[in-house]
């Protein structure tokens, strides 16, 4: 079943892209942390990297977790840099100490930030090294999370592409079904019983929620991105052997509707069959946008770059929620795989890479849309000037995925135009 | 290498932001890596502040290490100056920005910008964020003083000072500053310029107009206070006014240096008679602990034992840089002073002592809350609720009442804590209820209750065992008590040698350590 889509729309596919290089507002990869160590049980995060890196996660968390963390940070010293101590020595003697508090950790990453890659610590050598020194005990990977190399939900992509190599080669001659990306264990659960409901036999998800249960990989393995910020981590699967289902993103009826439907088809799926399992679903997440469309229809919107979340969501917005996009920035343009939510886009859609944020602001000035979704840092700031806002981590927080959560999704942007409406101070 | 979960201050640039986001006419711009600019936040979010923090960050990515970075540096200098035409600018280095030595304080200067530039070096793998604040205060001052000589003094019709040290992401000290200068206002004595809040560069150059100098916030004004000393042989009150005593000793400080008449402003908080009310009583002997920044960890203390009749069991801070301070009052409530930046350590030793009240910052709340221990926020660092809509300041007689009723009002109440211990078996005394006027979002979690088996003493430690008996004893007495009660009938037991607790143990031990 092809999603009822509106033909009319040229769509975005060979719009002009303005890219910018200025101040960029925007997370480093360290931020993913924040979601990925509730996701998988059994995993730490030691970041090696400064001061700054544990101020930033404590800071990004909002309300700090302290259900004793799965994540820590291994902050380099002056003694470190002098050449007084030596790092790796000293990145051992942490990772002891951790590992010895902590026996019940499986999986450690040793998260790359900007000094540790700018003195050029090699955590590859050091996860190398270590996991020798745990073996049986503790398997040790790295990844870097620096703001240098990654942006925001970057740092989860590394973190899944490091898991790649490591997971086992799956030898059965069995199509397998892989869903890619961490996501809330509710939404999970609902796209596992959707895919069991349609008869695919074997899905897994990637990541797991415990470390010794990663998925197996290989040639028979079909994989949906459950993001749109995994690029890495598709070219790592599909380096072995993986195929990538391309679909929209399972944002919304429709978006859910496409990306369903890919699997459908990969696995053969009788196609009344799939209509008849998603019906329930598709009306429900149909019913609950509906009490946001009257609130959102017709208004103007602008998304700062932040999470990559932007393209898909302006899409659904457009598409289900009758809202016009004016600007869609994103940190990061994956092309390739956003293909199919280009081509959704109104075409007069000002799609933005990269930013310089005093510019960018400028424009958002200008335009006055009526609701702009923007980082923490710019939030209050936007409000202050009499510009209605979206935080945008709360997209990333918040389970959006799938037909049971999209109206949640659309009231997240209904709320704050609600809000303003309301209240009278 | 230093494992942390969480810190108490963030790197020194983070100082020298709140710095440039407290005054006016100032920019900063700051060579970091995209990433670094998750501290506008800080300032947006956590403080809800409604103007973006005056910081331009170069924000350059990796791509551009191999090619010029210092180039990015003076483009992003060049901008700012264009868009925000500051008075004055500050230019400095992140974490990562110090490790690749683009030296922004010789590209700056070479760019010839024309408004001063204070050129930062805040080594970040050594320093923290009070220090960064403090340095860039102190430079900034020096900056613009130079060559300025100050108007002759003792000409005008008002003595005048200068209030120094509150900074953007405070503690209360929007409020602090309107306390004491409406104290100062009663007295006759002008402020001439309160800085960093709300202050520009051209007001710093007034800074030798005033008669003497008053430092509020050590942390942040000690540094600057000393060179103003120097420089133009202004006096320093060094007294901070928190808490009734403290506030009354500081109006004796200033009135002495600017010759007035202290008399009419004594006495104007409620917190003596609130505290000499029969009501009061129960608070006698409370024990409390004490971590914050060393300046408000000691004026806190004070106001424990002096003005609340708590008894201070612990006391601490995380600032190296006043730990010769927190000893000195350390020595005076006989504990031994706790100085770390690791909170760990601060929740053990909360977890050994036992209070009753826990006085922190934001951190000892949650380490408090697991603890099932009552606690209230006095330092920095605090979170969003923390910054109260209502005027809330710390400092003065006001600052006095503040300190009661926030203190006071996490605990049980006078009566009350007598109705939970006579009638334990009242099925809406459970535990899990709390304190009766905290409603019901304050109910903790009903935790499992200790098993009554004796637990079984571990020779190591040589801790008895408890008796079914005893154990059972035990959780008739209120939970805000039992934990204390537990100890002490622990100690007492380890101290005589006694292998198995029982009902008598447990009574013995409460009338061991009767007060």
């Amino acid at each position: 079943m092809t999603p009822a889509l509106p033909a009319t729309l040229p769509g975005c596919s060979d719009a002009p892209v303005l890219r910018e290089r200025g101040q960029r507002e925007v997370f480093c990869g360290l931020t993913g942390i924040i979601w990925l160590h509730r996701k998988v049980q059994d995993a730490f995060f030691l970041v090696v990297g400064s001061r700054t890196c544990a101020h930033l996660l404590q800071s990004a968390a909002g309300v700090m977790v302290f259900a004793e963390p799965r994540f820590g940070t291994a902050i380099i010293e002056e003694r470190d840099l002098a050449g007084m101590a030596d790092c790796n020595e000293e990145l051992d003697r942490v990772v002891d100490r951790l590992l010895a508090r902590r026996p019940d950790i499986k999986l450690l990453f040793l998260v790359g930030s900007c000094p540790s890659e700018v003195i050029k610590l090699d955590l590859s050598r050091a996860a190398a090294r270590l996991s020798v020194k745990h073996a049986g005990s503790t398997k040790i990977l790295n990844y870097s999370g620096s703001g240098i190399e990654t942006t925001f939900t970057e740092g989860e992509d590394a973190c899944l592409a490091a898991l790649v190599p490591d997971l086992a080669a799956d030898t059965s001659d069995q199509p397998s079904l892989m869903l890619v990306g961490a996501l809330p264990d509710v939404v999970e659960d609902q796209f596992l019983r959707i895919f069991a409901e349609l008869g695919i036999a074997r899905v897994h998800s990637f990541p797991a929620r415990r470390s010794g249960a990663m998925p197996p990989v290989g040639p028979n393995t079909r994989f949906l991105l459950a993001q749109p910020f995994l690029g890495e981590t598709a070219r790592t699967l599909e380096s072995r052997g993986a195929t990538r289902l391309d679909a929209l993103f399972p944002f919304g009826a429709e978006g859910t509707t496409s990306w369903l439907h890919a699997a459908a088809q990969a696995f053969g799926i009788d196609e009344m069959h799939f209509r008849r399992v998603i019906a329930p679903g598709r009306e429900r997440a149909k019913r609950a946008i509906a009490h946001s469309r009257t609130r959102l229809e017709g208004k103007r919107v602008t998304f700062l770059p932040d999470s990559q979340l932007e393209i898909p969501l302006a899409r659904f917005l457009a598409t289900e929620l009758g809202m016009q996009p004016v600007e869609v920035g994103t940190p990061y343009l994956h092309r390739r795989h956003l293909a199919q939510e280009l081509a959704l886009l109104p075409r007069d859609t000002l799609i933005s890479e990269g930013q310089d944020v005093d510019l960018q602001l400028d424009r958002v000035r200008a335009a006055r849309p009526d609701l702009t979704v923007c980082g923490l840092g710019l939030a209050n700031p936007l409000e202050a000037e009499g510009l209605t806002t979206k935080w945008a981590i709360e997209l990333v927080f918040s389970p959006i995925h799938g037909f049971d959560q999209a109206g949640d999704l659309a009231e997240l942007f209904a709320r704050p135009l609600r809000r303003r409406d309301v209240l009278r101070v | 290498m230093q494992l942390t979960v969480w810190t108490y201050e963030g790197p020194p640039h983070v100082g020298a932001m709140r710095i440039a986001t407290a005054m006016e006419g100032v920019h900063y711009v700051l060579h970091a890596p995209q990433g670094d600019t998750y501290a506008d936040l800080l300032f947006t979010m956590i403080e809800r502040r409604s103007k973006r923090p005056p910081v331009t960050y170069t924000t350059f990515q990796a791509r551009d290490l191999g090619k010029d970075t210092a180039e990015l540096f003076q483009k992003a200098a060049r901008d700012a100056y264009a868009r925000f035409a500051p008075q004055a600018m500050l230019v400095g280095a992140s974490c990562t920005a110090e490790l690749i030595q683009d030296d922004p304080a010789g590209l700056a200067e070479a760019m010839q910008l024309p408004c001063p530039v204070v050129a930062l070096e805040l080594p970040s793998y050594q320093r923290k964020e009070n220090w960064g604040a403090a340095e860039t205060f102190y430079h900034l001052v020096r900056t613009m003083c130079q060559g300025v000589t100050p108007a002759p003094r003792g000409e005008r019709a008002r003595p005048s000072a200068n209030l120094l040290g509150p900074t953007a992401l405070g503690f209360r000290h929007r409020d602090d500053v309107i306390e004491i200068t409406r104290l100062l206002d009663s007295l006759g004595i002008a402020v001439n310029v309160t800085a960093p809040l709300g202050a520009t560069p051209a007001d710093l150059a007034r800074l030798g107009d005033a008669d003497f100098n008053i430092c509020l916030y050590p942390e942040i004004a000690d540094t600057t206070c000393r060179w103003l000393e120097r420089q133009y042989g202004q006096q320093t009150v060094r007294t901070v006014p928190i808490g009734h005593g403290a506030t009354r000793d500081f109006i004796a400080e200033v009135a002495a240096l600017a010759g007035v008449d202290p008399a009419a402003v004594l006495d104007t908080s409620n917190l003596p008679w609130w505290s000499r009310s029969v009501d009061s009583t129960y608070l006698t002997g409370k024990r409390v602990f004490i971590f914050g920044d060393a300046t408000h960890a000691i004026a806190a203390a004070r106001v424990a034992r002096e003005e609340l009749g708590f008894e201070v069991v612990g006391l601490g801070c995380y600032n190296r840089e006043f730990a010769r301070d927190l000893r000195e009052a350390a020595k005076l409530y006989g504990v031994e002073p706790l100085i770390t930046d690791d909170y760990l350590e601060v929740e053990d030793a909360i977890q050994a002592l036992q209070p009753e009240l826990v006085l922190g910052t934001q951190m000892e709340r949650h380490i408090a809350k697991r603890l099932r221990i009552p606690c209230a926020v006095i330092s920095a660092p605090v979170h969003v609720q923390d910054f109260p809509a209502r005027y809330s300041p710390q400092m003065g007689f006001e600052g006095a009442n503040v300190l009661f009723d926030t203190w006071v009002h996490p605990l049980v109440m006078g009566l009350e804590e007598h109705l939970l211990t006579m009638f334990r078996d009242d099925f809406e005394f459970s535990d899990s209820a709390g304190a009766s006027h905290l409603g019901h979002g304050s109910a903790v979690a009903s935790q499992p209750q200790p098993a009554a088996e004796p637990v079984a003493a571990t020779p190591a430690e040589l801790i008895a065992g408890w008796s079914a008996e005893a154990e059972k004893e035990l959780l008739k007495i209120p939970f805000f008590v039992r934990g204390k009660a537990r100890r002490n009938t622990e100690r007492y037991a380890t101290e005589l040698g006694i292998a198995a607790i029982t009902l008598e143990t447990l009574y013995d031990a409460k009338a061991h350590y009767a007060r």
